[in-house]
């Protein structure tokens, strides 16, 4: 499964599962280049992956603003080379109930998590299609497929970016590039240690496996996902999610 | 200096990975140089590229031949 000279770019890998991300891939032997909406947070992921002696460091990326994005793979491309892998990681919650939600929170959950996704594939596809050889692994969500009450915006942006990838795994197809999702179920990170106990509780009842999932669980699939044996994988998405949602 | 025909045929060659003498001006780029609907994509993408231009839709789909390509650049640059 060795990736070795390979760059991939993950956004979002400060921390949860983007930052298991980066390490899991970074131990196949890419380097890789991790984005962060902060400087702090650029230093913390080039820390991280240096004290585990592995390759590669973080920028500064708001995968909100098309001029950042554009600034930002213009670093990439000098300091490690046109990336071969995209992870789309990078998300936001802002969660209420429809008849409360407001305009701005719909808005910049569409535009993180999903317009996101649309930018940074056209921004790295030019240098996949050159060199035949491409993947592009998305982070949706086990709620794209079952709904969530308090999420529409964020429900309709995974949901949008399943779509997306099954359109763009069938465009790229012939130029050795695969498109995937891998959905994550419940995982342990600080998006929802925000849950409160009931809401655990709750969550409980319905995962067979009884207890949440780790990041490195997620981040092995999308190590496989971007393994040259997975090459015949495309346009799929993988739940991991401990059995609550089996698609 | 290279032509805009030799930058042409040139750019034509890597995109389509075709040999130089398959290229004529009269050849066109799905009939005779077998492109698919991504190559053109990508052709005019590198046409766009080498000739610091913008290749808008509409004119992109008219550009089915070498000569085509050619007409265009010296047109429009």
């Amino acid at each position: 499964m060795s990736l070795e000279g390979k760059t991939a770019l993950v956004t979002g890998a400060t921390r949860g599962i983007g930052k298991a991300i980066a390490r899991a891939l970074s131990e196949q032997g890419v380097q890789v280049v991790g984005t962060a909406t902060s400087a702090d947070g650029a230093e913390s992921i080039s820390a991280e992956l240096k004290a585990h002696g592995l390759n590669g460091f973080g920028i500064v990326m708001d995968v909100a603003d098309p001029e950042s994005i554009e600034k930002g793979l213009k670093q990439v491309v000098e300091k490690a080379g046109a990336p071969q892998i995209l992870v789309n990681n990078a998300g936001i919650t802002r969660d209420n109930l429809l008849m409360r939600m407001k305009d701005d929170d719909w808005s910049s959950v569409i535009d993180t998590n999903l317009a996101s996704v649309f930018r940074t594939s056209k921004a790295v596809l030019r240098g996949m299609a050159k060199a035949r050889w491409g993947r592009i692994i998305n982070i949706s969500s086990v709620v794209a497929g079952m709904g969530n009450p308090g999420q529409v915006n964020y429900c309709a942006a995974k949901a949008g970016v399943e779509g997306l990838t099954r359109s763009l795994a069938k465009e790229m197809g012939n130029r050795g590039i695969t498109v995937n999702c891998v959905a994550p179920g419940f995982i342990d990170t600080d998006m929802t240690r925000k849950l409160d106990d009931s809401q655990r509780e709750a969550m409980m009842e319905v995962i067979p496996a009884g207890r949440l999932g780790e990041p490195v669980e997620v981040a092995a699939v999308v190590a496989f996902l971007a393994s040259e044996v997975a090459g015949y994988v495309n346009g799929e998405t993988i739940h991991v999610n401990g059995g609550m949602y089996m698609g | 200096m290279s032509t805009v025909e030799e930058r042409v045929k040139k750019i034509v060659c890597e995109q389509l990975g075709v040999k130089e003498s398959e290229v004529q001006n009269s050849s066109s780029f799905v009939e005779d140089l077998g492109a698919d609907s991504l190559d053109t994509v990508e052709l005019v993408m590198a046409l766009e590229e080498e000739f610091e231009t913008e290749i808008p839709d509409e004119e992109a789909e008219k550009l089915a031949s070498v000569q085509d390509a050619i007409d265009y650049i010296v047109s429009h640059t």
